[in-house]
């Protein structure tokens, strides 16, 4: 099983909030978007993944889970 | 070899446009086996009318239940014909299999500017469209079928006539009706058909869910290319042995392609997958663009000994996409031609993701400085930008866009990487040129996505 980070682009608005939350996968482009880490996210930081996702104003961040 | 010469496996029956140089040369032989054309009606036959029609290839052979049409389709390979080339028989079984009744969309909203192929079929072939509208509504159980034309083509084609006269024959088992498809880039993007449709506006929309699950008034909905349509009613009526006796076996029959030669002449032939693109485009100057605004240039000298596949195109960054070839002559500059695409390409974005809304309108400034149409001299970071800026949108949009913009403009930048070391020295190979790829005039506006 493993998660991954999703950001719905229409949806995000740019608020940033999630990459303080979560600065190990999540940093920002130029113009204040999240750009989001290739990769699935690590045990160790699913309950900071959890909270960019719960956190975002814009609601605009999943989590996945696939196996 | 000339762009006057005859060429094999092609359409030959000219319509009068507007466009004066258009042609679209109509066939030499009906269909079968592995003789082209077969979706454009023979030289001199009037083929859009419904006798004509009904005389050449029958009524529609409904198969009398759902479902029982796939397994033709997936023998017979058939891919879709808008430019992304995924498997037909693999969306009929999603929808098929997907709760709910299905909507099922035949897909003429031809955004692509340099592409003319859809307009072509509409007008010389529209009851195989028709006919493909159909079979495929019985193969996935669809109560409703939408043809979805871009509105200037819906006025010219007299759809309605022909399908009120196949509606008073009885020969529609589903009714067709027809929604008029803005004049935009995206509007024939998959979530943006199903939304306008939906009544909303033609904007992409997130997925998952995809459209095939949750589409138009959220039922799943089946869309495909009318072009793909129309070879799905070849293939139920000739069979896939039929259909795969042109192409390559992994890429099966034939495509209609939009060829731009050099000499600024406009035609839609229908090739079989395979043909060798100097059987279809003449020697461009120095670049062929493959696969429209989303495409990639391919330098002359290579394109000459490619043939027209994925297989062929891929190791160059490249694909077949909707049959737009386009050969540049060599008076014009490809990167001129690109920063004029690029900026249209800018004013298409929707708007809707950061990336894309931020990153085109700066990589199409930045491109028409280098190309010298922004009135300076280019700046030294210029090309570096370019890069960075193409790598924070790409893969970051809702929909392909920013990705295909992107694979477009890295094209040329590799491909006419010479005139780029030009224009950093103020210089231009072409001149002040006309444009050669068609942009349409005036920027388009907030209100026209519906």
């Amino acid at each position: 099983m493993t998660t991954t980070l999703r950001v719905n682009p229409i949806a995000c608005s740019g608020h940033g909030l999630c990459a303080e939350l979560l600065p190990e996968l999540i940093t920002l482009d130029e113009w204040g978007y999240p750009v989001i880490a290739d990769q699935p996210v690590p045990a160790r930081l699913a309950r900071q993944a959890g909270r960019a996702v719960t956190d975002c104003p814009a609601l605009a961040l999943r989590l996945s889970r696939s196996r | 070899m000339s762009p006057t010469m005859p060429l094999p496996a092609m359409a030959s029956s000219v319509t009068p446009g507007p466009d004066a140089a258009r042609t679209w040369p109509a066939q030499q032989s009906p269909a079968g086996g592995g003789r082209l054309p077969r979706l454009l009606p023979p030289a001199g036959q009037p083929g859009s009318d419904l006798a004509a029609h009904l005389g050449r290839h029958g009524p529609v052979p409904y198969r009398g239940w759902s479902a029982r049409l796939i397994p033709e389709v997936r023998a017979a390979g058939l891919t879709g014909r808008g430019g992304a080339a995924f498997p037909v028989h693999r969306k009929l079984e999603a929808v098929a299999a997907a709760s709910g009744r299905a909507v099922v969309v035949g897909n003429a909203a031809e955004g692509e500017p340099a592409s003319h192929k859809d307009e072509a079929l509409l007008r010389l072939a529209p009851h195989l469209v028709l006919d493909g509208l159909q079979l495929a509504a019985e193969a996935v159980g669809a109560a409703r079928a939408v043809l979805y034309v871009r509105r200037d083509l819906r006025a010219s084609t007299r759809l309605d006539v022909q399908i009120s006269e196949r509606e008073r024959r009885g020969l529609d088992r589903v009714a067709v009706e027809i929604v008029s498809a803005p004049t935009r880039f995206l509007a024939g993007e998959e979530s943006a058909l199903a939304s306008l449709v939906s009544g909303g506006m033609a904007v992409p929309r997130f997925t998952p869910p995809r459209v095939f699950e949750r589409g138009v008034d959220g039922r799943p909905t089946l869309v495909q290319n009318v072009e793909t349509l129309a070879h799905l009613a070849l293939i139920a009526r000739y069979g896939p042995g039929w259909f795969r006796a042109a192409g390559t076996p992994d890429e099966p029959g034939t495509m209609l392609c939009t060829l731009r030669q050099a000499d600024g002449s406009v035609s839609v032939v229908e090739a079989a997958i395979g043909a060798p693109l100097a059987e279809l485009v003449g020697r461009a100057g120095t670049a062929l663009l493959v696969g429209g605004y989303h495409g990639a240039w391919i330098p002359a000298a290579q394109a000459s000994r490619l043939a027209l596949s994925n297989a062929a195109l891929r190791p160059l960054g490249a694909f077949t996409g909707a049959g737009v070839l386009a050969a540049l002559p060599a008076d014009r500059c490809g990167l001129v031609e690109t920063a004029r695409v690029a900026r249209y390409l800018a004013l298409e974005s929707a708007g809707q993701c950061g990336p894309c809304l931020n990153g085109l309108p700066r990589i199409a400034e930045a491109l028409a400085e280098l190309a010298g149409l922004a009135g300076r001299q280019p700046g030294p970071r210029v090309l570096a930008d370019l890069s960075r800026w193409a790598g924070l949108v790409d893969g970051r949009g809702a929909c392909h866009h920013p990705d295909g913009t992107v694979r477009f403009i890295r094209s040329a930048l590799r491909v006419f990487a010479a005139e780029v070391g030009q224009h950093e020295r103020g210089r231009c190979t072409a001149g002040n040129s006309p444009p050669f790829l068609p942009v349409p005039a005036g920027p388009s506006t907030d209100a026209d996505w519906s």
